[in-house]
């Protein structure tokens, strides 16, 4: 025995596996449906109601542009001030920002129990050789996931609804101007968004995951 | 047979000590000073009371804790140098973590769990998957691979716990209370199944047990009391004095 044997031969790296990260975190989602849907649903919420006011805005600044006055008029009557139309004013950016900043924190508050939860899985991840990294980048892809269907069902949720409703209010109006470009930007605008949100929230306590000691692993028991 | 002191040291604990701090200034001393050398290709067994510093002492050699005082080398590494990447290194390839509640992972087929460690390990898919199913086949369950944890029973699972700690070809493995969660016969079928790893692949076993059946195949007892080694006796000298052993431990 040679005690003075350094650490030089330890590799400083582990190669991290991308594919079994991606494949724990599926599981894992698929395994805590009930939850995932909750977190989930806060997003759909959040990213519905960004989509929804965008993409309104888009469609009536839109029709305000014709300048038809039957239509005008019917734009009068539903709310619109005909000459400030076509951008959010302050106190909707407000709303929104809250909107967004509940649902981040509901994310932040559903991805801390779940680490709570899975303390003795992540201890017994350690001390199977998993490194602190490879923890972040599972509890990342979790939330990307979740983060990328929630917005999906968001955009789709606020489209069909600011779509619908302008339809219901102005009938045929809307196909003649509808703003294509402007409508895909604010449907790409919130998705992303979405996804922003979710992986955001889930920093801290990604972090707070890759932090637990493996011991943990033995201490706590079911 | 080769002298003890002959053989090869896979861990070295030199004047372990490890506190823990309370509130204020209250300080508990879990191991005060602990010498110990572990051989390779023995089965160690640690018994003591809940609260003797056994599983201190059992965390500290299996480079899941870090003392306060005194060095751990593991396999001639000094463990307290180690960054988290070079620890988890260690984890990964050196040692085999086997836990009283199996900790398999529920969401993993019994192939899965086995093949973790070996991607942790950087291993092509292939080859783990092969691997994997060999080890599996090797500790009894060649028709089990693709069953999920909830599948299998008690005992069942303590064998993926075996193979997935076998993954990486480890010098080391550690066994905490293995058999705690068994019956009396499938805990004695856990310990054969130890037993004879250490036999055909020579790994050195530490187990943290309070379980008598162990005793007969342990290499070594090690008692721990109040953070000190209380006794360290080979079987040989233990047969003589089976009546004694219960008030012992």
């Amino acid at each position: 025995m040679t005690p003075n044997r350094t650490v030089e031969q330890i590799p400083n790296q582990i190669r991290i596996p991308w594919n079994t990260a991606i494949s724990l975190s599926w599981t894992g989602l698929k395994r805590r449906l009930f939850r995932s849907m909750i977190t989930i649903t806060g997003v759909v919420l959040a990213i519905a109601f960004l989509a929804y006011m965008t993409i309104n805005e888009s469609i009536v600044g839109a029709l305000v542009g014709l300048n038809d006055p039957v239509l005008n008029a019917s734009l009068q009557r539903h709310g619109v001030d005909v000459f400030s139309a076509g951008s959010l004013d302050q106190m909707l950016q407000l709303l929104i920002g809250l909107a967004l900043l509940t649902s981040t924190v509901g994310i932040l508050n559903a991805m801390l129990m779940s680490v709570t939860e899975r303390i003795k899985e992540i201890g017994t991840l350690k001390c199977l050789g998993a490194s602190d990294p490879f923890i972040i980048k599972a509890y990342l892809i979790e939330s990307t996931m979740q983060g990328s269907v929630g917005s999906f069902l968001g955009v789709m949720g606020g489209t069909l609804v600011a779509v619908g409703v302008n339809l219901g209010n102005y009938h045929g109006y809307v196909f003649q101007v509808f703003p294509w470009a402007p409508v895909g930007r604010a449907m790409t605008g919130a998705f992303l968004c979405g996804i922003v949100i979710t992986v955001v929230a889930a920093i801290a306590p990604a972090w707070t995951a890759a932090r637990k000691q493996p011991v943990e692993a033995l201490r706590i028991d079911e | 047979m080769v002298s003890l002191d002959e053989r090869e040291i896979v861990i070295r604990a030199i004047d372990v000590e490890r506190y823990y701090y309370g509130d204020g200034d209250t300080v508990t001393k879990a191991l005060d000073g602990i010498s110990l050398d572990i051989y390779k290709g023995e089965y160690l067994s640690i018994m003591g009371p809940s609260g003797s510093g056994k599983s201190t002492l059992f965390n500290m050699i299996g480079g899941i804790d870090s003392p306060t005082k005194g060095m751990v080398f593991i396999d001639e590494i000094d463990v307290a140098q180690l960054d988290s990447y070079e620890l988890a290194w260690m984890r990964c390839h050196k040692i085999g973590y086997i836990f009283q509640s199996y900790n398999i992972l529920p969401v993993l087929t019994a192939l899965e769990n086995v093949t973790l460690p070996m991607f942790f390990a950087g291993q092509s898919p292939d080859e783990a998957r092969d691997k994997g199913a060999e080890i599996l086949k090797h500790v009894g369950l060649g028709d089990r691979i693709f069953h999920r944890p909830f599948e299998l029973s008690g005992g069942q699972q303590q064998r993926v716990a075996v193979a997935r700690a076998l993954a990486n070809d480890p010098v080391i493995i550690l066994a905490d209370e293995p058999t705690a969660n068994l019956d009396v016969k499938t805990g004695q079928e856990m310990i054969e199944l130890l037993h004879d790893l250490k036999e055909e692949r020579h790994i050195t076993i530490i187990s943290a047990t309070h379980d008598m059946k162990m005793l007969d195949v342990s290499d070594r007892i090690l008692w721990i009391r109040d953070g000190k080694v209380h006794r360290l006796k080979e079987r040989s000298e233990l047969d003589i004095q089976v009546g004694h052993m219960d008030e012992e431990v």
